[in-house]
Parts: C-alpha cells; structure tokens; sequence
C-alpha cells in the first residue's frame, strides 16, 4: 500500500548540528496487515512513521501511496490525504482537553464539513464498539489512561481511514490494558485496515495480532519478519 | 456551498467551546475590551447627542443677533436702532430683545432673565426653568422675592414652569415682564440688550450682516451658523479632553490585547500541532482562531455599546456628566434623543473589532504554518 524507496531525513539540514534521523530505507508496507516497527530510543522509528503518514516529508527518496509519488506534494494536498486515508493515535493520546470524548472523536471531521448529526451518529456508534458509549459526554481529562486510548482509537477512525498509525500505542499502558488494546486492533485488523505501530513493547511485537516486523537502528532497517 | 456551510459551523462550534474551556481570561479579556467600548461609545454618543440637541434648539433662533459695543464690550442697544435697521434690505423682521444674568446667593448660581415677546407674563408674575424649580423648590403659586443689582428687593409670583423638554436652554430662565424686567435691572426705557433679526433668505444672511456693520458700525451681528460653529467646537474640544485622558487606558488596552492575541500559551500550540496533525489544513486553524477573535471582540464592541447606549440615554451619561456637559451649578436634568450615527459606529467598530482580530491572527499563522510532525514528538 505505501512504498518507500531510499529515504533519507536530515534534522537542521546545513547546520553545525545536522542530523540525519533516516538513512536509505526502503520498504513496503502491504495492505490490511499489520506492521511494526521497533528499536530502540533514536533508531528512527517515530521519524519513519511521520514520513509514513504524511506528517512530513523525506529530504530525500520517494514516498509512493497506492502507486502514486506523494513525497513532493504540498502541505495542503498532504492533509487532504492525511484526512481521508489515515488515523492517527498518538503516544501521549493527544486528546484536547476541556472536551468531551465525543467532541475529540468527531474533532478530524470537521473540516469534512459533514453534517453533526451523522458525525455524532458515528462517534456514537464507535464509542459503543470500544465499551465507552456511556462515558460519551465526560471530559477527556476525567477518563482512565485506557479510556482515553480507546477515544483516541476512535478518533482515529472517524474518518473511516485506510490506514491506522499508531505511534508507542502501548507505552503509556499497564499489561492488561496493553492486552485490550491488542483486542481492539486484532478487531480493526479483522475488519481489514492496515495497521503500522511502532513499538519497543514485546507484548505488542511478539502478539500474534502483528504479521510484520521491521527492525531499526540508527536509521537504518537492519531485519524485517 | 452547504457543506462549506456545515463546516464553517463546524469551526464556530469548536471556537466557541475553545472560548468556554478559558472561561476566566476569556471572561476577564472580554470584561475589559467592553468597557473600553463602553467608555469610547459613551462619550461619541453623548457628544454626538449633545450636538444634535444643540443643532435642534438653535434651529429656532434667530438668524443674526445684533449686539452694541463700546470699547469692544457689550452695550445696550441705543433707541433708533431698530428704525436704522428696518431700512436694511432682506431684513424681515427686528426685534429688541432684553435679557440680562443675576447672581443668586442663595443656591450661588446664575440665572438668565428675559422678558419674552412672544408670551404674555402679567406684571409681578415669573415664568421659571425647571431647574429653578428643583433648587429653589418652586412651584406655580409660590413667592419668591430677588434682590436686584440697585438693592432693591422685588417679589414676583411663580406663574408657571417651563416644560422639561427645553431644558437644555432653559434650566437657569426665568421669564417676567418687560416693564418689571426694566424695573428690576433699572433699563432706561427704549434700550434693549440686543436685536434679533430674521433673515428670509439663507444666502443673503452674510450680505444682511455686512449691510449692518456699514450702516452700524458700533455694532456686531452674530450669525446663527457661528453660534452652531462655537457650539460644535465646544463639544469637540471636551470630547477631546475626555479622549486625551482615556489616552492612557486605550493604550494599557491595546497592550494587554496584543499580548493576549499576539501570544499563544503552550496548551494553544499544542492544540493547534493536534489539529494538523489529524487532518485540520493550515486555513481550517486560522479560520478557528479568526472566529475567535471575531466572536470576542464582536460580543465586547455590542455588549460595550449597548450599555454605553444605557449609560447616554437612559441613565444620563452620569459617569461623565461632569467633564462633558460643563461645570454649571445649575445642571440642566434634559433626556438626549437617542440617536446613532452609521459613520460613527464604523469608526468605532474599526478601530475596535478590526486591530483586535487581525493581532490574533498574526501569531496563528506563524504557529498554524509550522509542521503537523511536531506533535508526534510533544
């Protein structure tokens, strides 16, 4: 589904404190599977992600979505793809707080222009997929670790995307609500989206949930399973 | 058209859930911004009002009033002046006028005498202003004595009250009759204190007053335009001392409003990297913010110029009453005609909705521009 062909990013390009955070990786990720990426602290996993995801651009080296270049388009067309194709769920949640659980999950919609009642009908219904329908109208900050992870979840696939991004999903979890986490995307894997994480947790790389593994160190891709 | 609609609403939500989530500094933001529009409405209002109160009041005065100077001060008006005028053509009508001002110990104000033409006053009978009516506690019926200049002591009977509706000219009158009038400032019969003219033609009256200096040269026409002029400069000239000093508190405003606008917390940006980074584009975030402003300095400048409307209209401008109106002992009580002006109102909604809303969107651009990847590594 998304091709990566010698990828390479610079951090403070042309600086005295240039950084290169990726150095030539190629790599493929299929369709309706689910990937993750690991190593360590610096390896590069997040910065492949963002690239992944179109939250930025490589420095250099080819990004393909279903067959077509991506990596020079401007920001503006970067988010339309953004928004139609991916979900995102973020290490911290990233939740904003002094809303409701349903007025984060419907937040990627907006610029969609959808009517609120359908969103609303939506959010509703994916809330209730994760077991949160009746914390609905709470305030993020109220909610458990856990149950903010589930809202970001369905934040995520508001939008109905393709593909989820999930970035360190299980860092911030205990073991048991790592394991519902792992039930929740084995359902979203079931229901036929591509998934790619990254990861340092063996509970989520050694899960069976996960079909591919990709191994990083500094910036390079040094095994793929 | 309608999903663009849809989204807009979208935004407005957002906003205005964004607005509730600050409530305090909104709150606080909010408070301040109106009362500066507040305080600007309520003295262009007023001045405004007090001008065209003025303007409606000098409408029936006469076009030239004609006064004597000896020495370059005002003199009585010798008999025969009125016959040399009648001969001025575009000279419609001339009468003597007697009016003179009188020291009261009492209250210490002072108070306008006039002996009216057009009102018959039987002798020993006083017309009085409503503000002779609350500070000497008059009613008609009363009695009430004045000692004049030559120490004499002369009684009159309150005959009636001047409605309220004039009050702006006649608070300090007091109306008697021409022959007590004389008696009382002892004015030799046949003078006046001056001459009104009436003047048919608007575009004859500069001629008319030219024709009178040459016929009378001791004398001084005073044209109805000028007295509008003095008037409309009166009132400018105090509405600029009130702007000059709420100078200081405009700028302590516009400082504390750009630092609001112009400074964006790290909650803001970190929302503002969120958004991006879930598919908001950099005009979706700018648009949010602009709302914002908006909605907050549309609600202070109606918020402001509503009770600024209250404050002029119906509660009398108390707050600036003082420094706005004069500083008269004998304050005329009148009710102002609402009235509002459409330039005036731009004028004050573009210096106060406009600078507010284009400084919070300056520092939204430069935050909204930067990268969506930033919050991945928050």
């Amino acid at each position: 589904m998304i091709e990566l062909n010698s990828i390479r990013k610079a951090f403070n390009q042309g600086r005295h404190n240039e950084y290169w955070a990726l150095s030539g990786i190629d790599l493929s990720i299929p369709e309706k599977r689910v990937t993750a990426l690991k190593g360590p602290s610096g390896s590069g996993k997040t910065t492949l992600l963002t690239i992944l995801g179109c939250l930025a651009r490589p420095t250099e080296g080819r990004v393909r979505l279903k067959g077509e270049d991506i990596s020079g388009l401007p920001e503006r067309f970067l988010t339309e793809i953004r928004r139609q194709t991916f979900g995102f769920i973020f290490q911290q949640f990233n939740l904003i707080r002094g809303l409701s659980a349903i007025e984060n999950v419907i937040l990627p919609a907006f610029p969609t222009g959808r009517p609120r009642r359908e969103l609303r009908e939506k959010a509703e219904a994916l809330l209730a997929d994760v077991d949160l329908g009746h914390r609905r109208e709470a305030k993020v900050e109220w909610l458990s670790g856990g149950e903010q992870q589930r809202v970001a979840i369905c934040r995520a696939l508001i939008n109905d995307p393709e593909l989820l991004i999930a970035d360190e999903p299980t860092a911030n979890l205990d073991t048991k609500l790592s394991q519902e986490f792992l039930a929740i995307l084995e359902k979203l894997a079931a229901a036929g989206r591509t998934i790619v994480l990254t990861s340092h947790d063996p509970l989520v790389v050694e899960s069976d949930v996960v079909d591919f593994v990709v191994s990083l160190r500094d910036g390079r891709i040094v095994d793929e399973k | 058209m309608k999903t663009w609609i849809e989204k807009q609403k979208h935004l407005i939500d957002f906003t205005l859930a964004s607005l509730s989530r600050r409530k305090g500094k909104n709150l606080g933001l909010l408070f301040i911004y109106g009362l500066l529009v507040f305080v600007l409405a309520s003295v262009a209002l007023y001045t405004h009002a007090l001008r065209a109160e003025a303007q409606k009041v000098l409408a029936g005065t006469p076009e030239i009033v004609l006064q004597r100077l000896v020495a370059g001060r005002h003199d009585l008006i010798p008999p025969g002046y009125i016959e040399k005028i009648g001969r001025v053509r575009g000279v419609q009508k001339q009468e003597g006028r007697l009016w003179g001002y009188y020291y009261d110990s009492v209250v210490k104000a002072n108070y306008t005498f006039m002996a009216p033409r057009d009102m018959q006053i039987e002798r020993g009978e006083i017309v009085v202003g409503p503000a002779l009516e609350r500070s000497r506690g008059l009613a008609a019926g009363n009695g009430i004595s004045f000692r004049s200049y030559s120490g004499e002591l002369h009684t009159f009977i309150v005959g009636d009250v001047l409605p309220q509706g004039s009050e702006l000219v006649s608070a300090d009158l007091v109306l008697m009759n021409e022959a007590d009038f004389r008696a009382f400032f002892r004015y030799p019969e046949g003078h006046y204190t001056d001459i009104a003219l009436a003047v048919a033609n608007p575009q004859e009256i500069r001629n008319v007053a030219l024709k009178l200096m040459a016929a009378l040269p001791d004398s001084r026409p005073i044209l109805r335009d000028e007295v509008l002029r003095t008037y409309a400069s009166i009132f400018d000239w105090r509405e600029g001392i009130m702007l000059a000093l709420l100078a200081a508190a405009i700028l302590a405003f516009g400082i504390f409003a750009w630092e609001k606008a112009a400074g964006l917390s790290a909650e803001e940006k970190r929302e503002i990297g969120i958004l991006k980074a879930i598919g908001w584009e950099t005009g979706d975030v700018i648009k949010m913010k602009f709302w914002e402003g908006l909605l907050i300095s549309l609600l202070a400048f109606l918020l402001g110029y509503v009770a600024a409307w209250l404050h002029v209209f119906h509660a009398n401008a108390a707050l600036f009453e003082p420094v706005l109106k004069g500083w008269a002992v004998l304050y005329p009580s009148f009710r102002l005609t609402p009235h509002i002006d459409g330039l005036q109102v731009a004028t004050l909604f573009f210096f106060t909705v406009f600078p507010y809303t284009a400084a919070v969107l300056v520092p939204i651009w430069r935050a909204a521009t930067t990268d969506p990847d930033t919050v991945m590594r928050s």
